[in-house]
């Protein structure tokens, strides 16, 4: 039996699932500011059999919360191996002045780097680099970012440079390497390896506080945390890659609504309290948003789910025009909404009226004018079916799965979609999603592809994935490649293409426990 | 041009690449950004404020936006390519000239000029984005490319001289894939008085217009119903009309730039047209390479500078130039 956790900003939700992948029990609690009381309160409300417990799976907003607050982050160096290439833009230029302050905006630039094709751009400097240790030193920082021009085809400088950095400055001081991190795009690489940097300590605390709640329920078996592409990663892969979790969110609802629906290639549409989000599911994954993604108003280039949120949940606001949102009463619906009590009139209290859900006191509605309800969620329908139309990606009939609690406002036909499904355990989708998520492994770099090789060239990067996968604990044989991204650059000579491979398999339990940790090397690391 | 009026700018840039050119959000715009934070804003003068003889240094990058986004640039380009440039040609250089407005190479044209303490010419090369050196205004004019000066971040320097324009192309990009993929360059050196007769006037105050949404309405709003990429560089983009345009179809036929929008045969636009896709969500001009299937976008059409339209302008970078045979501009904008 497995547990799934999703830790959000105003539930707690949790899910047990059986050996059978079947969903045993279900349930929501209030997310706390400790961290652990509300992980235990969701684990208790399940009443799981512990001792069956195989595994635990944690979808958290921490981390992302953690940045957007500019609370809880440690102060880092950000060491840039590329002069003088890249003196122009230096580090953390263009970050929000919050977030630059929370993290101390150390930039140091210093030589080293590639081209693209991985010739030297210009020689490390061990000199300039021990000067620069001993400047970090002095300020006391104890978490260093190094990024390097064009790590994701040659990571070597980045590698020898935190050598001798750590040389300098003794192992308790933490690395985080770029390569590991992001792809070609220097800045948006470099600004989530700083952010990632800026997470390491949190990272270990939080880590820590899931184990201690888990050991509160008296449950021992080996926890996971999600990641933005819906796999899972081991705790010691989460303290080193704590921005590997930043949009797990609305990946393992995407995922659970796949699962609890059977249907791999779907429309998602997650419903909650204040917004809902729209998303595209293909062969059982989330679409990723191309180009580059904005993390508190910093630029950088995970890998996102594509979705589109429009401002309306249970708890919007509905006007007197008939017009629900974007303003919500949030984490307030049991006290402010009509069928609860309360004098707010929300989109929840449209559901009831209409006779499309059954919670609170439903005679506390019965006033509101069935035309006015009809016409408030008629606007609710076109402007979801609006962004489902707007996220597919061709003209093919869609399928429409709702998830979340605030998915009772989801009709069963949608404006030009008329197949709309609501399946089992919808409230909990995010919790199941994290509860099946896999094992991955990716490559993402530039290729040489010489002409006629490109079948040989290919071939390399997926056995490279399916290892990496393997080696982050997937078991062996149930690996597969689940997405292919070829893109040749412009105006490059060479066949320089950017080969994106990914692929998945089953969770081995095993594996997990015997390898001793020394798979950070090359173990997934893609964001 | 201060950060606020840059915003408005790289937004028009944006429009005037025609989908080609790269993107300025990447990294042009910050550096340029970075650069009028640093040096202070850059005044933006008419060629014809600039005394006739005045030396006029053009600037852009050439090479893969791929690789302006990890090699984002030095401090001491701009100052090295002026010395260079100066000692080529014996004189001070009085002000800077955009060798291209369209896509990343307008910002970059404004980081250089902050960075060097000169003024920028109201004016740009192409009055938009092409993807050869030679596609430009002052090649129709006749004037020459050379002294050619193609740099990288460490002052490795190459000069091309007696070339012509096709000769232009074919060594810097020869000289750029050694450089890795990425050079800057100062091509056909020129007076104020050149810059006043050929360049393409007013293009800073264009693109900061475009960038403000001013200009003709759109031609049509719309959802990309489909995107076809061939083998080579071709793509064709499939708009499909909603609300007041809804029933109406319009292909995109695209190279590295949009370079044609047909509607039931007729040509609403052809090259040298300006052809933009604007995201109605992000107001951004979205590059061709990344048009996808769903996106809401409003079709733009703008006319390029007169020279364009002329037999010669034609030739060097009308449809024929981009293989696009049998199309007329018979009912276009």
């Amino acid at each position: 039996m497995r547990i799934g956790i999703d830790v959000g900003g105003t539930n707690t939700d949790a899910a047990l699932l059986g050996d059978d992948d079947r969903v045993l029990a279900a349930a929501k609690s209030p997310t706390t500011p400790d961290i652990t009381s509300g992980v235990t309160a969701a684990i208790r409300a399940l009443d799981p059999p512990v001792e069956s417990i195989t595994a635990v799976m944690i979808g958290t907003t921490h981390f992302l919360n953690a940045l957007i607050e500019g609370a809880r982050l440690a102060p880092v160096a950000a060491v840039r191996l590329g002069l003088p290439a890249t003196a122009a833009l230096p580090p953390m230029t263009d970050w929000p002045e919050r977030q630059r302050a929370a993290v101390g905006g150390h930039g140091y630039l210093c030589h080293g780097g590639r081209e693209f094709d991985g010739r030297v751009l210009s020689p490390l400097d061990p000199d300039e680099l021990k000067r620069t240790a001993a400047d970090i030193a002095a300020r006391g920082i104890r978490s260093v970012a190094v990024s390097s021009v064009f790590s994701p085809v040659a990571e070597d400088d980045e590698r020898r440079a935190a050598e001798i950095l750590r040389g300098e400055l003794g192992d308790h001081v933490h690395f985080s390497l770029s390569h590991e991190l992001g792809r070609i795009g220097l800045l948006a690489r470099e600004n989530a390896t700083i952010i990632n940097a800026a997470l390491r300590d949190l990272a270990t605390v939080i880590v820590e506080s899931f184990g201690k709640a888990l050991a509160e329920v008296s449950i021992t078996a080996p926890f996971f945390l999600s990641q933005n592409d819906g796999t899972l990663m081991d705790v010691d892969f989460a303290r080193t890659y704590p921005v590997a979790t930043f949009a797990s969110g609305p990946t393992n609802s995407m995922r659970g609504a796949a699962f609890l629906s059977g249907l791999g290639d779907c429309a998602v549409v997650d419903v909650g309290g204040t917004t809902a989000d729209v998303g595209i599911l293909a062969g059982g994954f989330p679409r990723e948003a191309a180009g580059e993604s904005e993390a508190a108003g910093i630029r950088t280039n995970f890998r996102i789910p594509d979705v589109l949120s429009l401002g309306i949940g249970g708890g919007s606001l509905v006007s007197d025009d008939g017009e629900t949102g974007p303003r919500s009463v949030g984490y307030r619906l049991t006290e402010e909404a009509l069928v609860f009590g309360g004098t707010t009139l929300t989109a929840t209290d449209l559901a009831v009226a209409a006779g499309q859900a059954d919670v609170g006191d439903a005679a506390r509605v019965a006033h509101l004018d069935p035309a006015f309800v009809t016409r408030a969620l008629g606007r609710i329908a076109e402007r979801l079916a609006e962004s489902v139309d707007r996220m597919r990606t061709s003209a093919a009939p869609l399928p429409v799965v709702a998830v979340g609690g605030g998915s009772i406002l989801v009709p069963e036909a949608l404006p030009g979609f008329d197949d709309v499904r609501r399946p089992g355990n919808f409230g909990v989708a995010n919790a199941v999603g994290a509860a099946i998520a896999q094992v991955g492994g990716e490559v993402d770099r530039v290729f040489h592809v010489p002409e006629g090789r490109r079948d040989a060239v290919l071939a390399e990067a997926r056995d490279e994935a399916v290892g990496r996968a393997e080696d982050a604990g997937a078991r062996p044989g149930t690996v597969r490649v689940v997405d292919i991204e070829e893109v040749p650059l412009a105006y490059l000579p060479g066949g320089a293409t950017r080969i994106r491979v990914k692929a998945v398999g089953d969770l081995d339990l095993n594996r997990i426990g015997s390898k001793q940790h020394t798979q950070r090397h090359g173990a997934t690391a893609h964001a | 041009m201060d950060a606020g009026v840059l915003a408005d700018f790289a937004r028009g840039c944006a429009v005037l690449g025609s989908g080609g050119g790269g993107s300025p959000a990447a990294v042009t715009r910050p550096l340029a950004e970075q650069a009028i934070e640093e040096c202070g804003p850059v005044p933006v003068v008419a060629a014809g404020e600039l005394p006739e003889d005045a030396f006029v240094m053009p600037v852009g990058l050439i090479g893969s936006p791929a690789v302006a986004e990890e090699r984002i640039g030095s401090r001491a380009e701009p100052a090295r390519m002026r010395e260079r440039v100066e000692a080529l040609h014996g004189r001070p250089v009085a002000a800077v000239l955009c060798s291209e407005i369209g896509g990343l190479n307008g910002c970059t044209a404004v980081a250089w000029a902050a960075r060097l303490g000169l003024p920028l010419l109201d004016a740009d090369a192409m009055g938009r984005a092409f993807p050869r050196m030679d596609q430009n205004v002052l090649e129709l004019a006749g004037l020459r490319p050379g002294p050619t000066v193609l740099a990288d971040e460490y002052g490795r320097t190459v000069v091309l001289d007696h070339v012509d324009g096709p000769w232009l192309e074919e060594l810097a990009r020869a000289a750029v894939a050694t450089f890795g993929g990425h050079a800057a360059t100062s091509e056909y050196p020129l007076t104020a008085g050149q810059a006043a007769r050929h360049a393409v006037a007013g293009s800073v105050t264009r693109a900061v217009a475009v960038g403000r949404g001013e200009g003709p309405p759109a031609l049509l709003t719309g959802k990309v119903a489909s995107v076809r990429r061939d083998v080579g560089d071709a793509t064709r983009v499939l708009l499909e009309g909603t609300g007041t345009d809804a029933g109406r179809l319009v292909r995109i036929e695209a190279r590295s730039e949009f370079v044609a929008a047909l509607e039931d045969g007729r040509t609403l636009a052809l090259v040298p047209d300006v052809i933009a896709l604007v995201d109605v969500h992000s107001g951004w001009a979205v590059p061709v390479e990344e048009v996808r299937y769903g996106l809401r976008v409003r079709l733009h059409a703008l006319p390029s500078a007169p020279v364009w339209y002329s037999e010669a302008g034609l030739r060097l970078a009308g449809p024929t130039a981009f293989g696009l045979h049998g199309l007329t501009r018979e009912g276009a904008s």
